[in-house]
């Protein structure tokens, strides 16, 4: 009896103990992404040559990881060590003094490496603020066989006015093809993303200088024209409630001749195991009308550290770990260089492995070179961000003008209604925020 | 003739319940299917319904990636907990309201009722901090207590209405026989209201069981409930459709199960009163 309660006694004081061995317990917020469940999974790798630092993670769907982010750093509840943020938020976040700058990664890290304008987008004066763990723009995915059957070549860098020739020439709704597949769900990171990109290709801007909302330009006008035109003429039915997810699983299926989206897409619709066209996709830059302005967009997925984190060597250590050269080999070894996280290296781009696995890999890096985040349009703004403007009113008047651009799409209301209702609210928030009197 | 209109009326009657029932059902049986299939046939245009290729997969991916047990248990704590506190606050509330109103207890009714009708996200950050100094974050007292909270109003009134439905008289009858007041609660007007007091619990588990705001905002890791694991499944790049079915079919099963055995309490509660 007596031995049972010494045993008993001796594993509680086991258990209690046990966690006080671990050490540093690193929290990190996270987005459900098929490279951040990757990285969940090679945690122990990390931790096998860190015994000292633990990690548990808390996926969440973007959205609710933002608010919940967004509203644990304000108040400095403290919850996360790490946190998952993008380029929009960085910035922001950056001059509000919410975020630890990053200097202490490490002399092997090699900072040089990471893509110049990728970098920039994660830096504020100078100093990085979050650690790019993958990076994309976006780009035209289109149908090899539907093309050459056609006689159509799609060039390297096509002008809207290709793009929109094709989409009507390939367009077989008898046949279940659509010409051309694009975002119409309302939303700043959905509809808008694009459709921000594609008005800066022709020339418009959200502001001008002096922060003064342009939605009456006649740049606007033409951009939304020709997307609803397109759409209507040539688009799948229905678009107005499409996202990422929905035109993915329309372009897998064979239903769309092209589509213009994220360049993380791409390792998606070529591979066999999840796309029934993965041989016969082609990539060119994402259009534009000669105005100098690709209609692509640039994003990273960031790792960050919450200022007052009382963790910030064992987070900057797991940040090093997570972005570095050797990441990218060890997920290779793993599971082979195509799934090697794409978009925040040089080195990565010159790896001919990569280069040999990815068809994409070169396309991916000419779209990531052709956002400017620091000068996305082509007359002078106010704001950075290439598909929004890094201001914190940004989400909420990008979902307000994309529930009205939204609305023209699907036909209820007009192209010039809608632009009319997205300048007055855009100038009743500004007004009220006090950008403008 | 007449028999066989009857029988006529009774056999649409039955296919119109069946369809409706089926119609309301679809979205879950869709999900529950979606769940088996590999991630290409999810998305499968045109959808097969039943001849694919079943898998359990998902399942495994979705226990493998986070622990269904430890957020399930959380649920069944922060649903259950908070539902009892709430019953053991609103009991005697409704019944003093019930039996001995006075003035100004309709004005307290819908006051109550009032502090339903704010947006929650308007109180969020003053919570939160409150929270965050009491230590409270991340526990499952915390989701306990707001989750009463909120439902309180809803219990208070549902219990009103049923209360209001039991005679006065009776209750009278058992003072005279000189019954307390505690006897009286418990021996008299309890088992009188076992159906309301039932479905008035039932729903309150539902509704605390479905909570899905301030279960996301309060909670991270130790306290999370089955909300914040449906929620890591859905993502808006990249198709995780058939793990989100899998990951929701596991979330809602409890409760369904739960709903299934006491439906005849539930459809007795809900109108009772009602066929008088």
């Amino acid at each position: 009896m007596k031995n049972v309660l010494c045993a008993v006694t001796g594993a509680v004081a086991l258990l209690i103990s046990a966690p006080s061995l671990a050490e540093t317990a690193l929290t990190i917020a996270t987005v459900n992404n098929s490279d951040m469940i990757r990285m969940q999974g090679l945690t122990s790798e990390f931790t096998a040559k860190n015994p000292d630092i633990s990690v548990k993670w808390v996926t969440l769907e973007e959205n609710v990881l933002r608010q919940r982010v967004t509203t644990d750093i304000a108040t400095k509840g403290g919850q996360f060590d790490i946190l998952t943020i993008g380029t929009y938020e960085v910035p922001i976040w950056a001059k509000k003094g919410w975020l630890v700058p990053l200097d202490k990664l490490g002399a092997d890290y090699d900072v040089n490496d990471l893509l110049p304008k990728i970098r920039d987008a994660v830096s504020v004066d100078g100093k990085l603020y979050a650690a790019p763990f993958y990076g994309e723009s976006s780009m035209v995915m289109y149908r090899t066989d539907l093309f050459e059957k056609a006689g159509l070549k799609m060039p390297e860098s096509p002008t809207w006015d290709f793009v929109v020739d094709a989409a009507k020439k390939l367009n077989d709704k008898a046949g279940g093809v659509y010409g051309i597949c694009l975002r119409g769900k309302a939303g700043w990171g959905e509809n808008m993303a694009f459709l921000t990109a594609m008005s800066n290709s022709f020339g418009a801007r959200w502001f001008d200088e002096k922060w003064e909302p342009q939605f009456n330009s006649p740049e606007w006008k033409k951009t939304l024209t020709t997307y609803v035109d397109l759409m209507k003429q040539a688009g799948p039915p229905g678009a107005s409630s499409n996202g990422f997810n929905e035109n993915l699983a329309l372009f897998s299926a064979g239903k769309c001749a092209m589509w213009i989206d994220a360049t993380v897409a791409a390792s998606m619709v070529t591979n066999p195991k999840d796309s029934k066209v993965a041989d016969k996709v082609g990539f060119a830059l994402a259009p534009n009308t000669g105005l100098g302005k690709n209609a692509n967009w640039l994003w990273a997925w960031s790792l960050a550290v919450p200022a007052g984190s009382k963790k910030v060597d064992a987070a900057e250590k797991f940040i090093a770990w997570a972005t570095s050269k050797e990441y990218a080999k060890l997920v290779a070894s793993k599971e082979g260089w195509a799934a090697a996280p794409p978009g925040t290296r040089t080195s990565l781009y010159q790896n001919p492995d990569y280069l040999k696995t990815a068809p994409f890999a070169k396309m991916t890096l000419a779209s990531i070179d052709a956002a400017d985040p620091n000068h996305p349009t082509v007359k002078p703004v106010p704001y950075v961000g290439v598909q929004y403007a890094a201001i914190p009113e940004f989400q909420g008047l990008g979902t307000a003008v994309g529930q009205q651009f939204s609305a023209a799409l699907s036909g209820s209301t007009t192209v010039d209604a809608a632009l009319a209702a997205a300048q007055s609210a855009t100038e009743r928030e500004m007004k009220r925020a006090g950008y403008i009197k | 003739m007449a028999r066989m209109v009857t029988t006529q009326r009774k056999v649409i009657s039955t296919v119109a319940a069946w369809l409706v029932g089926f119609l309301i059902f679809f979205p879950i049986l869709w999900m529950v299917l979606a769940s088996f299939k590999t991630e290409l046939e999810a998305f499968a245009i045109p959808p097969s319904f039943l001849f694919f290729h079943w898998t359990t997969e998902n399942y495994v991916t979705v226990q493998e990636r986070s622990d269904y047990f430890h957020h399930a248990l959380n649920s069944i704590i922060i649903a259950g907990g908070s539902t009892l506190i709430a019953m053991l606050i609103a009991i005697p509330a409704a019944w003093s309201m019930a039996f001995s109103p006075t003035k100004r207890t309709k004005d307290i009714l819908l006051w109550m009722l009032s502090t339903k009708m704010m947006p929650p996200v308007g109180v969020m950050v003053p919570i939160y901090l409150i929270y965050r100094n009491f230590g409270l974050l991340d526990t499952r007292t915390g989701l306990v207590l707001i989750l009463c909270l909120g439902n309180l109003p809803i219990v208070v009134w549902m219990l009103f209405t049923y209360f209001k439905e039991i005679p006065k008289d009776i209750l009278e009858a058992a003072r005279m026989d000189g019954a307390t007041i505690g006897r009286e609660l418990v021996y008299v007007l309890t088992p009188m209201a076992v159906p309301g007091l039932a479905s008035t619990m039932l729903l309150n588990l539902i509704l605390a069981w479905n909570e899905a705001f301030w279960t996301l905002n309060l909670s991270t890791l130790e306290a999370a409930p089955l909300t914040v694991f449906i929620a890591s499944y859905s993502s808006p790049e990249g198709l995780f459709w058939a793990k989100l079915s899998a990951a929701s079919t596991l979330a809602i099963a409890p409760i369904l199960v739960l709903g299934w055995f006491s439906q005849r309490q539930l459809v007795r509660g809900l109108t009772f009163g009602a066929v008088k």
